[in-house]
């Protein structure tokens, strides 16, 4: 039992922090967001060199052949960073995806072999589809697209044969979109049995890749607010000073320290398949939103006034925080996907002081 | 990161689990705050002592078996698990203990260490006064030096396991013209020692859990002083890092609380049903309580890697202390109007020990430094914000 991120986890996280801080800037954000595309060929190509883009893929497709507990760290900082670029449908939801199915031959092979290179190489963006979601995120960037026909089967289809729709929303560095388009023998990876089980693979990685965000975001807000209150004069001295301010952040670091240890558990869970990794994504997403929600709410309390302007960043962050709540399950959701385990489960039997971990029995 | 037990460790669990099997007592000890539950509750100590379990991560030579903290919270899962009695002489074990660990003479660890894992010593809590509370700078019982002795007046409150225990370990002011933190000194008084009176506090549940310790020209030799004249706020601090950090309350604790009330739940369909937030709220707790025991897992992990626990225990007491509330908080809504009633009451059915345990949760945000305190400590310690 060891808690330990090893030397190389650690170095990989210091690189991708140093990418973003370098790339990723503020004035960045809000140049990417009058942007058409809002995305940045050059930003994602540099995640690819640093290897993020293929950091699970195999080595056959390019890739590290490393794990979700590889990758959590570096996660948190593009959350940290607000980064725009979709490496949780890319990375998390829609490659994994692929190769799996890859892995049972026919044309998703070769529709694998053709896309996972270039994911890994950063010359691609994949788009997927999910019930959970209303609409497909960044699909106007991605040049593969993995949608679900109306009876449930999965399809690879490139970007030149679908139509998008924008659908405006809150944060302006999302893109959302409806997507028309129709189904053909050409574009089947997958019939409805076997997109089901899928597509809830998909879910659980890309819940556990928002929650790894929202750690980074969450701890981004309240630094945020440290900063301005410790400048921010009222009565003649930095209001951070005010015994009512620092409780405020307090209890905001509080929530996001504890979600800390549960997402980093969710990775492991995920990285070796344990038995209740979905439990444990759950778990992840719902403490991790909640303390970015409440770290959005605080840091917002603690500016002011300013803090309800465009001109600060703040505003930035704390969308991103929404968002992503309401994203592949909202906190609700996996409360209720873990309260249904936990009540039915008869006895209350933990396995192993309820860390379910493996131990004896 | 591998969150795997060793093969080690889940042997050490299996030996845990069969002792504790074997040896737990089968009729619940009655409360330590009270004479005869005390007199039990130190026999149970005797008794883990012969069987090698007092306090399994001390070395050896003081009664432990020197295994490390992964292990220690394996124990004490084990222990919750087997439903044996609370810890008499947690001030001890858990906090003192540590301490001697980190500050004694090795001729001081020799002599204290054994006895109080052996439940022969029993050991109170000093460190309150009636106007130095969580602001322990404030304190004012004086103690100057006379020969190879220290003799101390004054007034000690709070002091929890007084009325029955053998040993209270205090923080004195030996400089009378020092202020707040510096001139403070670390030392452990016999409460039977002449010139010292113990004077019990009825709690809110009526039992006498702490008490009131005078000082009256009480002589302590100068070997009973813990760590250097002057530098008791230092060994305080330690021992508080204990208290609200890794020790006194192991995630064991808390996880079967979470345990008991989503059993609660389940056997109270019917008010969940009047009120649908009492589903949430029960599964919250228990979430909140697997993520303690894998925080505490992950701070184990860093101290055997060699780090330390610092201003981060003050995040910890917020979070383990509200959270206890909270999750009996909601058990009492579960019981809804059979809440008031004690177990002994024949309408109380399964009313349990929940409505002890709430009050007992309640004193949880105040001892060990009232959450107000520990607010300030991780805004200016931890995130940098001035001080006031």
């Amino acid at each position: 039992m060891d808690f330990h991120f090893n030397e190389e986890q650690l170095m990989f996280r210091d690189s991708v922090r140093a990418l973003l801080e370098r790339d990723c800037t503020a004035a960045v954000l809000r140049e990417l967001w009058a942007g058409e595309s809002g995305r940045s060929d050059g930003l994602w190509r540099g995640l690819a060199e640093l290897g993020l883009t293929g950091l699970l893929l195999a080595e056959e497709h390019g890739g590290l052949g490393m794990a979700e507990v590889d990758l959590v760290l570096a996660l948190e900082e593009s959350g940290r960073a607000c980064l725009p670029e979709p490496l949780v449908e890319t990375v998390l939801a829609a490659a994994p995806l692929l190769e799996t199915l890859a892995a049972g031959g026919g044309s998703a092979a070769s529709v694998a072999g053709k896309w996972l290179p270039r994911v890994a190489a950063g010359e691609a963006r994949l788009a997927l589809e999910h019930p959970a979601n209303p609409c497909v995120a960044d699909a106007h960037v991605a040049e593969l697209l993995l949608l679900l026909a109306g009876d449930g089967s999965l399809h690879a289809v490139e970007r030149a044969h679908v139509e998008l729709t924008r659908q405006p929303c809150n944060d302006a560095a999302r893109r959302l979109f409806t997507v028309d388009w129709k189904p053909g023998d050409d574009s089947l990876l997958a019939n409805a049995a076997g997109a089901m089980r899928l597509l809830d693979a998909a879910f659980d990685r890309a819940a556990f890749g928002c929650a790894a965000q929202q750690l980074g975001i969450g701890q981004k807000l309240i630094d945020l607010a440290v900063d301005y209150a410790g400048q921010r004069e009222q009565f003649g001295r930095a209001i951070g000073s005010f015994q009512a301010v620092k409780h405020h952040l307090a209890t905001a670091q509080v929530a996001v320290e504890f979600a800390r240890p549960v997402v980093y558990r969710a990775a492991c869970s995920l990285a070796t398949g344990h038995a209740d990794a979905g439990l444990h994504v759950s778990q992840a997403k719902a403490m991790a939103d909640e303390a970015a929600l409440l770290a959005a709410r605080t840091s917002l309390q603690v500016h002011g006034g300013i803090g309800y302007t465009w001109e600060v960043d703040l505003h930035a962050w704390m969308k991103r925080a929404w968002a992503l709540e309401m994203t592949w399950g909202g906190s609700a959701w996996h409360r209720g996907r873990l309260a249904d385990a936990v009540l039915a489960d008869v006895d209350n039997n933990p396995r192993e002081g309820q860390l379910q971990l493996q131990g004896v029995n | 990161m591998d969150l795997d037990y060793t093969q080690q460790q889940r042997a050490f669990r299996v030996e845990a689990r069969e002792w504790l099997e074997a040896n737990v007592p089968a009729q619940a000890l009655q409360s330590m705050d009270t004479e005869q539950g005390f007199a039990a509750h130190r026999e149970w100590e005797t008794k883990l002592n012969e069987g090698g379990w007092a306090m399994v991560s001390w070395p050896v030579e003081y009664g432990g078996r020197g295994v490390d903290l992964i292990e220690w919270l394996i124990f004490e899962e084990e222990y919750y698990r087997a439903g044996a009695p609370g810890r008499v002489n947690q001030n001890g074990i858990f906090l003192l203990g540590p301490t001697l660990m980190e500050f004694g003479s090795d001729e001081q660890k020799a002599r204290f260490l054994p006895p109080m894992a052996a439940g022969i010593d029993v050991w109170a809590q000093g460190w309150s006064e009636p106007n130095a509370g969580s602001d322990m700078a404030a304190i004012r019982t004086t103690a100057f030096r006379d020969g190879d002795h220290y003799v101390v007046n004054g007034q000690k409150t709070w002091c929890s396991r007084a009325v029955w225990a053998d040993w209270i370990f205090c923080i004195f002011r030996t400089d009378p013209d020092s202020e707040r933190h510096r001139g403070l000194s670390f030392m452990l008084v016999p409460l039977d020692a002449e010139g010292v009176q113990v004077r019990a506090i009825e709690q809110l549940d009526g039992e006498t859990g702490f008490a009131e310790v005078f000082f009256d020209n009480v002589r302590v030799p100068v070997d009973q002083l813990l760590g250097e004249e002057g530098g008791g706020w230092k060994v305080a601090m330690s021992t508080a890092g204990f208290e609200r950090g890794l020790m006194l309350r192991s995630p064991a604790r808390y996880q079967a609380t979470a345990r008991k009330l989503v059993a609660l739940l389940r056997d109270n369909p019917e008010a969940a049903q009047r009120d649908p937030t009492l589903g949430d709220r029960v599964i919250r707790g228990w979430m909140q309580a697997e993520a303690y025991a894998l925080q505490t897992y992950r701070t184990a992990s860093r101290i055997i890697g060699g780090g330390s626990i610092g201003a981060e225990s003050s995040l910890n007491k917020i979070f383990w202390s509200e959270m206890d509330l909270a999750m009996h908080e909601t058990a009492m809504a579960l019981l809804g109007p059979r809440a008031e009633l004690l177990p002994t009451a024949r309408a109380a059915g399964d009313v349990g020990d929940w409505l002890d345990g709430f009050q007992f949760a309640l004193a949880g945000p105040i001892y060990a430094g009232t959450n107000e305190i520990q607010r300030n400590i991780a805004a200016e310690r931890l995130l940098g914000l001035p001080r006031g």
